[in-house]
């Protein structure tokens, strides 16, 4: 018989020097030519901002290729510069930030293509075990309208909470954890 | 403590192997639970995927919390050591564990902790190693304080070290905490409790073992670590 798994707990409120010692917001570097910048804010559900959470991020390059092995799609170039992992801790007025590049669109279910994505793990104080949500892109409508995951989601302003909002700037993703506004989280299929 | 009926994650059916999103007890759940019902996400490579965070990384006294400072930090020094597996029981080689922790008198060295013990000038409380081709890992450390908190009348979190893990994919990370044995404090930690089945309960609780204690030195706890998902992929070749 397999292994019982091992229960999630909090990250707690003092995971700082363990966690975010070395700063992984930056994925590659503010000055390369194809980097975008996605900022947010992270909410509780009475609308205050979140100052203890940490957010990690997992994407494929603009090539839509995963740097592991289980993607092993060796005709897709890798970067070894560009390892698709970031994290960042929220600061004192619930804020993350993280500079990267757009990944590209990936494999998904029954032989059809995902739009582009980022997956997103949320971990924080208070919560028992993380929300995983993803980042979709605002100018994807064609690619964003076909995607099987986007669309399983039947409210049209609930699927809305995963597309960035573009400022210019940078690409917004505000993440509401509970209330009229919450983003929508993810559960895993077997 | 009071029990509740099963609050279920926006009417789900329920693994009461893992927490609940919310659970009353434990007060700051209530403003960071989502309520709305989870979306269920098929198996894709971007959740068969995952970070190789760590390789590359790691400093030789790293996981060695009683050699980071000067001196020695006060406390019963502690070896903790086991394996990670993922859910088929095959070991999960060459991947990141970062630990996180109290000091002997209960404090963290983080400034939000305003718990008036004494810091240790020789304790920083963080550590991380990478596992080995069998899974296995190894720290050494001092055992960590009981600590009070506010979220409830006379609160006080059992002794624990936090546990953040990868595994092979992204659908395997986890962040945990391992316990002690026999520690009195479980029965009021709504934090340990959250975790229903006391099955899995006991999962979360490492085991004295005589055969890692060092002569002389250091007691010798074991803390294996079971992660959700199969390595779809064998791992030797990265």
């Amino acid at each position: 018989m397999p292994p019982g798994t091992t229960p999630s707990q909090t990250i707690g409120p003092f995971f700082h020097d363990a966690l975010l010692a070395e700063d992984r917001s930056e994925l590659v570097s503010p000055d390369h030519s194809s980097a975008i910048r996605i900022e947010g804010t992270v909410y509780d559900g009475a609308g205050e901002p979140v100052p203890d959470a940490m957010l990690e991020i997992w994407q494929s390059n603009p090539a839509g290729r995963y740097d592991h092995p289980a993607d092993n799609r060796e005709d897709l170039p890798l970067d070894e510069d560009f390892s698709g992992f970031g994290r960042c801790g929220t600061d004192t007025s619930g804020k993350f930030s993280f500079v990267t590049i757009k990944p590209g669109s990936v494999p998904g279910p029954d032989g059809q293509t995902q739009a582009p994505h980022i997956m997103v793990s949320i971990f924080a104080r208070g919560l028992l075990k993380r929300l995983v949500t993803r980042i979709y892109f605002p100018d994807e409508e064609e690619a964003n309208a076909a995607d099987l995951v986007l669309q399983s989601i039947e409210d049209p302003e609930f699927r809305k909470t995963l597309i960035a909002r573009d400022e210019g700037e940078c690409l917004r993703f505000d993440v509401h954890l509970q209330g009229e506004q919450q983003t929508a989280f993810f559960e895993f299929a077997e | 403590m009071r029990q509740h009926p099963s609050v279920g994650d926006a009417g789900r059916r329920e693994d009461m192997g893992q927490p609940p999103y919310l659970y009353p007890d434990y007060k700051s759940t209530e403003l960071r639970a989502p309520a709305k019902p989870l979306i269920i996400l098929p198996k894709t490579l971007s959740d068969t995927t995952g970070p190789a965070y760590g390789r590359g990384l790691i400093g030789k006294l790293d996981n060695d919390l009683t050699r980071q400072y000067a001196g020695e930090p006060l406390g019963e020094r502690i070896i903790v050591t086991g394996r990670v597996l993922d859910g088929d029981g095959r070991p999960v080689r060459n991947s990141l564990i970062e630990i996180w922790q109290a000091n002997a008198a209960g404090r963290y060295t983080h400034h939000n902790d305003q718990h008036p013990a004494p810091l240790d000038p020789n304790f920083g409380g963080a550590g991380r190693c990478l596992t080995d081709d069998e899974g296995r890992y190894r720290f050494v450390t001092v055992k960590p304080g009981a600590y009070p908190w506010k979220n409830h009348d006379n609160a006080w979190r059992p002794a624990h070290i936090h546990l953040s893990l990868f595994g092979p994919s992204f659908r395997s990370r986890l962040i945990t905490q391992m316990y002690f044995p026999g520690d009195p404090l479980f029965g009021q930690d709504p934090i340990f409790q959250s975790v229903r089945d006391p099955e899995a309960r006991q999962r979360m609780i490492s085991i004295f073992d005589l055969e890692i204690t060092e002569l002389e030195w250091a007691l010798g706890y074991r803390f294996d670590v079971v992660l959700q998902g199969r390595n779809a992929t064998p791992m030797e070749n990265h």
